[in-house]
């Protein structure tokens, strides 16, 4: 028998044993187990160290309160760090490593923190370590950085799926123990849509760790006959392995499943996680209570542990932590641990009970009145020094001490959204505060009703209570006949007198001292000492160990207790995975991906994407031989500029503006004048904030007297028609306008250069006149194609070249495409992609995102006198603000280089010839730049203060990011055509 | 008292009993020449300077609950110079250069660690911006580094640089950026101003202004009236609601922005990462936690906490830029209230009330301020002109059109 | 946050995007003498109240609405939602 220390009963199943790995040797358990049972089972109770001092540790808890028993659980790239051994479950296979020594966890080099510990008192090093300055990050920080953290990441991708999902429910029940059974029972047989989350894997809650009964069954049994209710009932959803992490507004929580933490492996397909939004009408908070440690010197030894979970490691998993236990407490509670101990055939060398006038005991001395003074023991406690009531000392020894100083309600989620516990006299511990989330209600000892019978009939009339609200009528679940004991305890928080440590916070290695020199230093206020001393800051959140940080506080401070007040508590409730958090939103699904209708006709050609928001643009088609992108790129610019190119211009956004008041409306929201243009006409708009500020460019086609099409550039397709729908609805609510966005409906083709007219020609229905006398610049209409397809057609140019842009029915997209390529083969037409683009539209001078970047305005884009003062527009009063019609304001203009084989550099400033270089005298900078093949010189764009005056200057634009300077000469920034020519033929 | 390595050492060996307190905890005067309302960062700091470098006394800080529990108290840490225009680059640089000697300066180890900040870059026109601004902070005096791709893997490979939605195209990197640890800011300054004569009020609220004639004669509070020469309020989120007391509107909204810490980890992440297609923000504090955020919640709220959504949508954005992080887990979220203001850039201004100034619109960008904010607002009171690297930060801005718009986003505050 | 939306009922606020203060439908008149305060008012002034709060929404992810939502700031309590149109129209508000 290798489980040295396994007893018998409990809820494993002792006919499936499991082979695990701790620090790399075998031991074996059972299904039911946990890591921390199991280990303790094969007489193991090392099995970390803490964080500051390197003490060795052993298990506190039974549950996700612990703060001691943290490994890295599993190995490559699902190595999981700071997991608890107390709530892992044991699976075959399970590895497990400690963490936080070196070079073992029996022999840890760095515990010689612990023989200096003087030196590392609370805020140690806010005095020191500040000489030299430059020490700091190369010798001192190194250092400590090395000594901190805990566990460690693979480093690797997180190889599991998590998932995310919705629910909705009348009532959340939040926890399974006595008060959620009943509560969920009552609710459930009432036909409400209930839904019951355990962040245990079995339910029952205290139940499973106690020997009382209810009625005539344990309350393992009566759990499981409630269960096998609940699961039958369809409008009852029983959630195990489910974590509520927080209480959000309006009633919704947010739940993590762990639904494959308790394999190897996710079963294939399979999440290891899930991320619940539960919505609910109301919810109850059944998340019972934690028990709370008394501080004595050294009591933090392997094996000194709360008293409920030695209860809950021998009766529920029947594993003892040892042979021999020692019991110390300030309430009937250890009284309770000697029993059971006892009934299982344990050793209790005595009660050392803090009360004077403790009860006897059946089973062992009772030492009333005494307390526990110090321990003794390596790597595990061996012995206790009791101070007996008359001041004589005893030494008891044991291998393991059962610590027992009150319950503390599980207030957390009340708390949330910034309610306040209260103080309650009779359990000496905070309860939820009248001032919760809305909409939920407390039940069970997570209100402080600490009976089992309490909790049982607290539930049950809670649902009866909630659902009364919900206008469902529901009878309270008769409660079994259950053990209704008051709670018996005398405050008592910690040892006196000592000259040694005694522990408050287990992992971060806070003591009793660290909070009497933090209050010597006058930080007074539970902030202050939690963010000077770190206590409660570890992984467990301070769930054992605030309370006796706050009552000796307020005793330094003479004060209650309730006076000091606790710090706040906050989401989650317990650690939740990042991975869980992110859902599917990863690698290439971290943002869906939009695909033009061209997209797989692009992908045949070999088009090499670029991402543009979510969409996927192609960038170029490169063709055999090319090496260098530039080269396809040029290609296409010449080829386009010479006969004709082809590119998809589908993610401009385009909205349908339809109405009587269409025109009155665009001539409101573009700064320019819209209310004469003529049917079958488009015109280049701009479209200002309210402040003055360009938001977006684009044109509008007006199809009809009442409808107009619309087009935005490809970022701002969301924001501009959300803005036109609040001058629509907000401003203007009687105007005759609606709106559609129909971005995704079209795909829209752009055909530039001088045959882009008789490409078209091939394509357009023959009914249709687009001859440049029938069709001319700027014209736009409704066409069909291909013999009736419907489409439109604009006569608009980007490039500056004879160009159009046809729009067909989105699902022709993929036809028009291919239809327009086949036409453009006598003409050796191209597909050009968003560099080429990018390319001519610098050439001619037109602005994009890189020039809009939401700081400058008309007229720095050199349109300063399109903003129509006839008229009221958006923007166009506060454009005339005095800062943003400066003399010298910005202005857009071209740059040359004055070598044509050096490169202009977006993103350079602008500098005089010649003199300094610095913010001081920066003179603009350089927004766009490209190489013009046919100018075959390097060009740019850019904002120059005063710039329409300085035409034929040289300027240095300077890159001191690669230290580069370059002499440029301020032109035009219509590099092509300047007057139009082309376009208009 | 002052801290030294010796000190540290002797105190060890005699069991600390010469730890006195870090502040006294006086009672309010009836009259200062200053008061500083609002006992954060930033409060502290204008204290700390205007006795310090302006050589001025009888100074009151008042703060409603406990110093340092604002913003100061709830922030991602990260301190960096790396902005774009020229009403803030120099100011935030003065800012960088005095965290750089503020230890020594105050005597407090604020564990000001200048381990960088990358910001990546993701598409080609993020390049040129980024190029734009790495140029300015060079040529404001700061420094900045231009990276390419592959720079940025050998420094970091650890991100998603093979399966990303959004490729990494390089990164622009301030060396001098970094993280400092937040409360020790607060302490130190308030250790540094207590020593100097300076009075820190805890627990004293303020619930309005004695203003006769156009003139700010002291402040009402829970402790009774304080009179005084100049009233400086400097309650970051709390400015609308103070203000409002003198009859204010303020250009901005107050808005909740969460944090994020993971548990302790052995180091990972070297300095500073910012994620530039999602917003999100990393460092990994001395302790070992992943320190992160993201976007404001983007309501306006006073509460202090945020919602899930907004979890979530940081969350996805770290494991989208390095999926290693997926198996850590989030052990706290707070919420603190930024004072958004309407182009994303502070105000240090006089009021148009006599003897009453104003110091707030930090958004979520304050902690990094603190010095310089303090120093500067110190300027502003103690001579009654602006400091010259915050000579834009007026409230007049608005009214005139010289917005100070880094984002671009205009007067929306929850874009800033 | 759920909103409710007069026509469509309980929708999670992540269905929405903010704007801010219901005043942004108060936009002054461009002819009035003091155009250039009022507007300056209008875009960048805000009472940024703790407490009830009359506010901008849109239906982004669903119907299109712009909302005004009366939410309290400090505890997020929603006590009304209305199209902002009629609010609009209620202002006096037309074309």
């Amino acid at each position: 028998m290798t489980q040295k220390n396994r007893l018998t009963g409990g809820l494993i199943d002792r006919t499936k044993p499991l082979e695990f790995k701790f620090d790399g040797k075998s031991y074996e358990g059972f299904e039911g187990d946990t890591l921390a049972s199991a280990l303790l089972a094969n007489n193991v109770r090392l099995m970390g160290r803490s964080f500051k001092y390197h003490r060795p540790r052993g298990p506190l808890t039974a549950g996700s309160e612990e703060p001691n028993a943290i490994v890295e659980l599993r190995t490559g790239n699902r190595q999981e760090p700071n997991t608890r051994a107390t709530t892992a479950e044991l699976y075959d296979g399970l590895i497990a490593n400690s963490q936080n020594r070196w070079p073992s966890l029996k022999h840890d080099f760095m515990a010689i923190n612990d023989r200096f510990s003087q030196f590392f008192a609370a805020g140690f090093y806010y005095k020191t370590f500040m000489w030299p300055a430059a020490f700091w990050e190369k010798v001192y920080e190194p250092i400590i950085r090395k000594a901190a953290g805990l566990g460690s990441l693979s480093m690797e991708a997180d190889p599991d799926a998590y998932d995310k999902g919705f629910l909705h429910c009348d009532l959340l029940i939040i926890g399974a123990g006595p008060a959620g059974l009943s509560a969920a029972l009552t609710a459930g047989r009432a036909g409400a849509r209930v839904i019951m989350s355990e962040e245990d894997y079995i339910c029952g809650g205290r139940l499973n760790s106690e020997t009382y009964t209810l009625d005539d069954m344990t309350g393992t049994e009566w759990a499981a006959q409630t269960l096998a209710e609940l699961q039958s009932l369809p409008n009852v959803r029983i959630m195990t392995r489910t974590t509520v992490i927080g209480s959000y507004d309006h009633g919704i929580y947010g739940a993590v499943e762990r639904v494959s933490d308790h394999i190897a492996v996710p079963a294939d397909g399979a999440p290891r996680q899930t991320l619940w939004r539960i919505y609910s009408k109301q919810a109850l908070l059944c998340a019972g209570s934690t028990e709370r440690p008394i501080a004595f010197e050294n009591n933090d030894r392997p094996g000194i542990m709360l008293g409920g979970a030695v209860r809950s490691y021998v009766n529920r998993w029947a594993a003892t932590p040892a042979q021999e236990i020692a019991i110390f407490t300030n309430n009937d509670d250890g009284h309770r641990t000697a029993a059971d101990l006892a009934a299982k055939g344990i050793k209790v060398s005595a009660i050392i009970d803090t009360r004077a006038d403790a009860p006897t005991s059946e089973h062992t001395t009772v030492l009333a009145g005494a307390k526990v003074k110090d321990s003794l023991g390596r790597l595990g406690v061996k012995q206790l020094s009791v101070e007996l009531a008359d001041g004589s000392i005893r030494n008891v020894s044991c291998e393991a001490v059962a610590v027992s100083g009150g319950w503390n309600p599980n207030v957390h989620m009340t708390c949330h959204q910034r309610g306040r516990p209260e103080w309650d006299e009779n359990i000496a511990a905070f309860v939820p505060g009248k001032d919760g989330p809305p909409g939920l209600s407390v039940a069970g000892s997570a209100a402080g009703i600490m009976s089992t019978h309490g909790a049982l009939t607290s539930g049950a009339k809670s649902a009866v209570a909630i659902l009364k609200g919900l206008g469902i009528k529901a009878k309270a679940a008769k409660t079994p006949e259950a053990e209704d004991a008051p709670v018996s305890l005398q405050p008592y928080w910690y040892v006196k007198g000592g000259k040694g440590r005694a522990w408050l916070d287990q992992q971060n290695d806070v003591t009793v001292k660290d909070v009497k020199l933090a209050h010597q230093e006058n930080f007074r206020s539970v902030e202050h000492l939690k963010r000077y001393t770190t206590l409660g800051m570890a992984t467990d959140q301070g769930k054992t160990s605030n309370m006796g940080g706050l009552a000796i506080m307020a005793e330094l401070a003479g004060k209650s207790i309730p006076e000091v007040g606790t710090t706040i508590f906050r989401p989650p409730y317990t650690p939740t995975s990042l991975g869980v958090l992110g859902g599917r939103a990863v690698g290439k699904n971290f943002h869906p991906t939009r695909k033009t209708p061209s997209h797989f006709w692009a992908e045949e050609r070999g088009a090499v994407f670029v991402e543009v928001g979510n969409w996927l643009r192609a960038q170029w088609f490169p063709i055999a031989g090319e090496t260098h992108w530039r080269q396809s790129v040029d290609r296409e610019v010449l080829a386009t500029r010479k006969s004709v190119g082809i590119c998809d211009v589908t993610t401009l956004g385009k909205i349908d503006v339809q109405g009587a008041n269409a025109s009155e409306f665009l001539n409101k929201v573009y700064c320019n004048g819209f209310a004469k243009l003529a049917v079958g006409k488009t015109r280049y708009g701009l479209m200002l904030r309210e402040d003055g500020i360009a938001m977006d460019d684009g044109t509008a086609g007006r199809m009809a007297k009442d409808h107009f099409v619309v087009t935005t550039t490809t970022a701002n397709a969301v924001s501009v028609y959300r803005h036109m729908e609040f001058c629509r609805q907000c401003l203007w609510p009687d105007i005759d306008v609606q709106l559609i966005s129909t971005t995704e409906s079209w795909a829209q083709y752009a055909v530039a250069g001088p045959n882009s007219r008789k490409l078209l020609e091939k394509v357009v229905d023959r009914e249709f006149d687009i001859t440049n006398e029938a069709f001319p610049f700027m014209a736009c209409g409704e066409i069909t194609v291909c013999g009736g397809l419907r489409a439109r057609l604009f006569r608009i140019s980007f490039s500056g070249e004879l160009a159009y842009e046809i729009a067909v029915p989105t699902r022709y997209g993929d036809a028009m495409i291919r239809k327009l390529m086949e036409a453009g083969e006598e003409f050796d037409a191209v597909p050009y992609g968003t560099e080429a683009l990018g390319v001519m539209r610098i050439e001619k001078g037109h602005a994009a995102g890189n020039e809009l970047n939401g700081t400058t305005t008309a007229l720095n884009l050199g349109m300063g006198r399109m903003v129509s003062k006839k008229k009221d527009s958006i923007g166009s009063t506060l454009s005339e603000r005095v800062g943003l019609k400066k003399d010298d304001a910005l202005m857009q203009v071209g740059f040359k280089p004055v070598d044509s084989k050096e490169p202009v550099v977006a993103g350079s400033h602008l500098m005089a010839k010649t003199g300094e270089v610095n913010a001081a005298v920066d003179q603009g900078y350089i927004t766009s730049a490209a190489y013009s093949p046919i100018l075959e010189s390097s060009i740019g764009i850019g904002f120059l203060k005063d710039g329409k005056n300085r035409k034929g200057e040289i300027m240095r634009a300077v890159n001191p990011l690669k230290n580069q300077t370059v002499f440029v000469e301020v032109v035009s920034a219509h590099f092509v055509d300047p007057d139009g020519e082309r376009l208009r033929a | 008292m002052r801290f030294s390595g010796f000190k540290v050492i002797k105190e060890a060996l005699t069991g600390h009993k010469g730890w006195g307190p870090q502040w006294r905890n006086p009672e309010p005067k009836p009259h200062y020449d200053f008061i500083i309302i609002g006992g954060g960062g930033h409060g502290l700091a204008t204290a700390y300077y205007l006795v310090k470098e302006f050589g001025q006394k009888n100074i009151a800080v008042i703060e409603k609950g406990w110093i340092g529990g604002g913003n100061v108290g709830r922030n991602t840490t990260i301190i960096r110079s790396n902005y774009l225009l020229d009403g803030n680059e120099p100011f935030y640089e003065f800012s960088l250069k005095l965290w750089e000697g503020l230890e020594q300066d105050f005597n407090y180890n604020a564990m000001v660690s200048q381990r960088g900040i990358l910001n990546l870059i993701h598409s080609d026109a993020q390049r040129d911006a980024f190029t734009r601004r790495g140029n300015a902070m060079i040529l404001n005096g700061a420094d900045a580094v231009l990276l390419n791709a592959e720079e940025v893997r050998a420094e970091v490979p650890f991100l998603n640089f093979d399966d990303a939605r959004f490729p990494i195209k390089g990164g622009l990197a301030q060396r001098r950026g970094g993280t400092v640890r937040h409360d020790a800011v607060a302490w130190g300054y308030a250790r540094g101003a207590d020593q100097r004569g300076v009075d820190i009020i805890q627990n004293c609220e303020v619930t309005g202004f004695r203003i006769e004639n156009g003139v700010c004669k002291g402040i009402e509070t829970s402790r009774g009236f304080i009179g005084a020469n100049k009233v400086a309020s400097a309650v970051a989120g709390s400015s609308s609601r103070l203000m409002s007391k003198a009859g204010m509107r303020l250009p901005m909204e107050s808005h909740v922005l969460q944090a994020f810490v993971t548990e302790g980890l052995k180091p990972v992440i070297p300095g500073v990462i910012t994620f530039g297609a999602g917003h999100f923000y990393v460092s990994q504090s001395d302790k070992g936690g992943l320190v992160f955020g993201g976007d404001i919640d983007g309501y306006n709220s006073y509460a202090q906490r945020g919602n899930l959504p907004t979890v979530e949508d940081v969350c996805e954005s770290g494991m989208a830029i390095m999926p290693m992080i997926g198996r850590s887990r989030l052990l706290r979220s707070w919420g603190g209230i930024m004072d958004m203001s309407m182009d994303g850039s502070p105000i240090i201004d006089k009021t148009h009330i006599d003897g009453l100034y104003f110091n707030g619109g930090w958004c979520y960008g304050g902690f990094k301020a603190t010095p310089a904010s303090g120093w500067c607002y110190a300027h502003l009171l103690a001579t009654d002109t602006p400091h010259k690297t915050a000579k834009a930060y007026r409230f007049d801005r608005f009214e005139h059109g010289y917005m100070i718009d880094e984002k671009g986003m205009g007067a929306q505050p929850n874009l800033h | 946050m759920i909103i409710n939306h007069p026509i469509l009922g309980p929708r999670d606020a992540q269905e929405f995007t903010y704007l801010g203060d219901a005043s942004l439908l108060n936009r002054p008149d461009w002819q009035a003498n003091d155009a250039a305060d009022q507007f300056y008012n209008y875009q960048y002034l805000r009472d940024n109240p703790a407490g009830e709060h009359r506010e901008l929404w849109f239906h982004e992810q669903g119907d299109r609405s712009w909302l005004v939502v009366t939410r309290n700031t400090v505890t997020h309590e929603i006590s009304k939602v209305e199209l902002a149109s009629d609010v609009a129209r209620k202002e006096g508000r037309s074309k």
